[in-house]
């Protein structure tokens, strides 16, 4: 376990290295000179120079890659070209929110698609099988902004009861709450698009599990279906779920986007969206380096809690 | 169609171990007849050919203006001379969603095509190279995975004006990843078996066990993979066209039909949003429903 720990961890910094690198050349295949980009095209050659100079721009590749480290290490993501704020403060504000909205919609998710997934397992083969995933598997398939528009279409313009946009202004995570009717939509589109997941996941770890022979015991000792199926059946049929959930995190940030995009939550999504709309590049790549970590330390997370909950796994190799 | 049906279980009537081929022939018959009786890689196969012909053949039996823009025109409901209405710019919808759909599929299937080629070519590489050289690769890998795929998209396009070329170029850089680890998973397994090692003892090249033996043996997970590719590069165009990044005007594809989707819907234009939406929808689930069924063939078959 200690020897696949450090391979695991090992392999993970590799990894962030690898992505740093690349944030570091998307830095770099920009067109045109930062220099220009920030002080706008009217630059003389002298500011551009003493702009180069002051950033390091005229230094090496290597050196600029070292320097570009050791800022990204100290929490420097450089200056938003639009708000003309650090990077790092933009993403600091926004992260919490995020981490409200993603919670609540990963957890609405499961809350959903666990019951779900086993209720498929015990009927599996039925027709009432087939309904449960063919549902799911259209709205999986179906693209994000779908559900989106479908909801706005009946619950805001039909029937006036859900405001398709965040109220602007908001400052702090508490204030997400002082309109919760706007939180439910967002909410509710990034959740389907994750309840498909886990419920299918969840499906097919709790078929397997069900034609094991402890299951065949407990029933054979006569235990209610009841207990069956919490003490014994879901706690063995969650551990792959644990997995998904860190392997998810890359759908789940993708799905953020275009939701945050259309709702209009101040959110890292909506940040990048507008960012990438103004060629505010500074904070896209910022914010993609963060997300890299994230997904990163995501299935390492993964990893390890499927090593410590199942002491079945042995981490050979 | 009937006939090869006494091939199928091998020349000593042995179907092969372990979802191995025996020979090209062969494995692809035992493949694609289970193919055949799936009702849903079928049914998923016949709405793929439907489409084909709305988008291709379509133009040229409906001829309807889809360029220029026509303001007397404009936001019309659907009724006599607009099928599907026109939109805010008085195109014809109906028109407007053949030639938005041909960019979508040369899309899905040029990055299909070309990201499996390089993905399974370098997993089945990295593979057989294994020890250090296989873990710097796969590393390589790891981090193209690390960041989500549109999260890449989004920031280039915002970089360079797009084409559709580029894009293509764009979407299978981002997508062989995948391919490549299924595969390279695949080899590593491959490389212990018998008939690869009789192959090396018989004194193969590295080449030839390469095309001879790992790549038709990974044909079942890329054939799969390839499928769900198309699916997934026809989302990820219309989703960055509906964020207002994709490739700029005249250029169409279903997504930019739904970039004012919101606002169409408040304005009371419905028939300006569903037709893309329905379209979009049907095509990503009957590209996903082959790769499933396609899935379901290979998963059964490595498993017999």
């Amino acid at each position: 376990m200690t020897w696949f720990l450090v391979r695991r961890v090992g392999q993970s910094v590799a990894v962030i290295i690898g992505v740093m690198i690349l944030t570091f050349i998307l830095v770099h295949l920009e067109p045109g000179s930062t220099a220009k980009a920030v002080l706008g095209l009217k630059a003389t050659p002298a500011r551009i120079a003493l702009f180069n100079d002051t950033y390091g721009l005229n230094r090496p590749l290597p050196v600029q890659f070292w320097l570009y480290c050791d800022h990204v290490l100290h929490g420097n993501f450089g200056i938003s070209y639009v708000a003309g704020q650090p990077v790092s403060t933009l993403i600091a504000q926004r992260l919490p929110r995020d981490a409200v909205l993603l919670g609540i919609s990963t957890l609405l998710a499961l809350i959903i698609g666990i019951p779900m997934g086993v209720y498929q397992a015990m009927h599996h083969g039925t027709v009432r099988d087939d309904i449960v995933a063919g549902t799911w598997f259209t709205l999986y398939s179906a693209p994000d902004f779908m559900e989106a528009l479908l909801l706005i279409a009946v619950f805001s313009v039909h029937f006036h009861l859900l405001q398709p946009n965040f109220p602007g202004g908001i400052s702090s995570v508490g204030g997400l709450f002082t309109d919760p009717n706007a939180l439910i939509l967002p909410v509710v589109v990034l959740a389907i698009n994750s309840v498909a997941g886990f419920s299918q996941y969840m499906r097919s770890s709790a078929i397997e599990e069900l034609a094991q022979d402890y299951i065949r015991t407990a029933r054979a000792k006569g235990l209610a279906e009841r207990l069956i199926l919490t003490r014994h059946l879901l706690r063995n049929a969650l551990l792959p779920i644990i997995t998904i959930l860190g392997l998810s995190l890359p759908d789940i940030v993708a799905g953020a986007v275009i939701a945050e995009a259309i709702f209009n939550f101040p959110g890292m999504g909506l940040l990048f969206w507008q960012s990438a709309l103004a060629h505010d590049f500074p904070v896209m790549l910022g914010a993609t380096l963060i997300i890299g970590v994230a997904t990163v330390a995501g299935n390492l997370a993964a990893d390890i809690a499927y090593g410590v909950l199942d002491p079945r796994i042995r981490h050979a190799v | 169609m009937q006939s090869d049906g006494a091939a199928v279980a091998g020349p000593l009537g042995i179907a092969p171990e372990g979802g191995e081929v025996t020979s090209r022939t062969d494995g692809k018959n035992l493949f694609w007849d289970d193919v055949r009786h799936s009702k849903r890689a079928v049914g998923g196969f016949a709405v793929v050919l439907l489409l084909v012909l709305f988008c291709f053949v379509g133009p040229l039996i409906y001829r309807a203006n889809t360029i220029a823009v026509n303001l007397n025109n404009a936001n019309l409901p659907p009724g006599s001379g607009h099928p599907l209405g026109t939109d805010e710019y008085g195109i014809d919808i109906l028109g407007r969603l053949m030639v938005g759909g041909q960019s979508s599929l040369e899309l899905g299937f040029a990055v299909a095509i070309a990201s499996t080629v390089i993905g399974a070519l370098y997993g089945a590489i990295s593979g057989m190279l294994g020890g250090v050289a296989d873990a710097f690769l796969m590393r390589i890998v790891d981090t193209l995975l690390a960041v989500p795929t549109f999260i890449l998209l989004i920031i280039v396009s915002s970089m360079f004006v797009l084409s559709l070329t580029t894009i293509i170029l764009l979407l299978t850089l981002l997508s062989w990843p995948y391919v490549c680890r299924l595969v390279r998973a695949q080899v590593l397994s491959l490389r212990t078996r018998e008939f690869v090692q009789a192959s090396t003892a018989m004194g193969s090249t590295r080449m030839r066990i390469l095309f001879r033996h790992m790549v038709p043996n990974t044909f079942n997970i890329f054939i799969v993979t390839a499928t769900f590719a198309v699916a997934d590069s026809i989302y990820a165009l219309s989703a960055l066209s509906f964020l207002g990044l994709g490739p700029p005007p005249p250029f169409a594809d279903w997504g930019t039909m739904l970039t004012d989707g919101v606002n169409d819907l408040f304005d009371g234009y419905p028939w300006e949003v569903y037709p893309a939406l329905i379209v979009l929808v049907i095509t990503v689930l009957a590209f996903r429903q082959i790769g499933d069924a396609l899935n379901d063939i290979a998963s059964a078959r490595s498993t017999r």
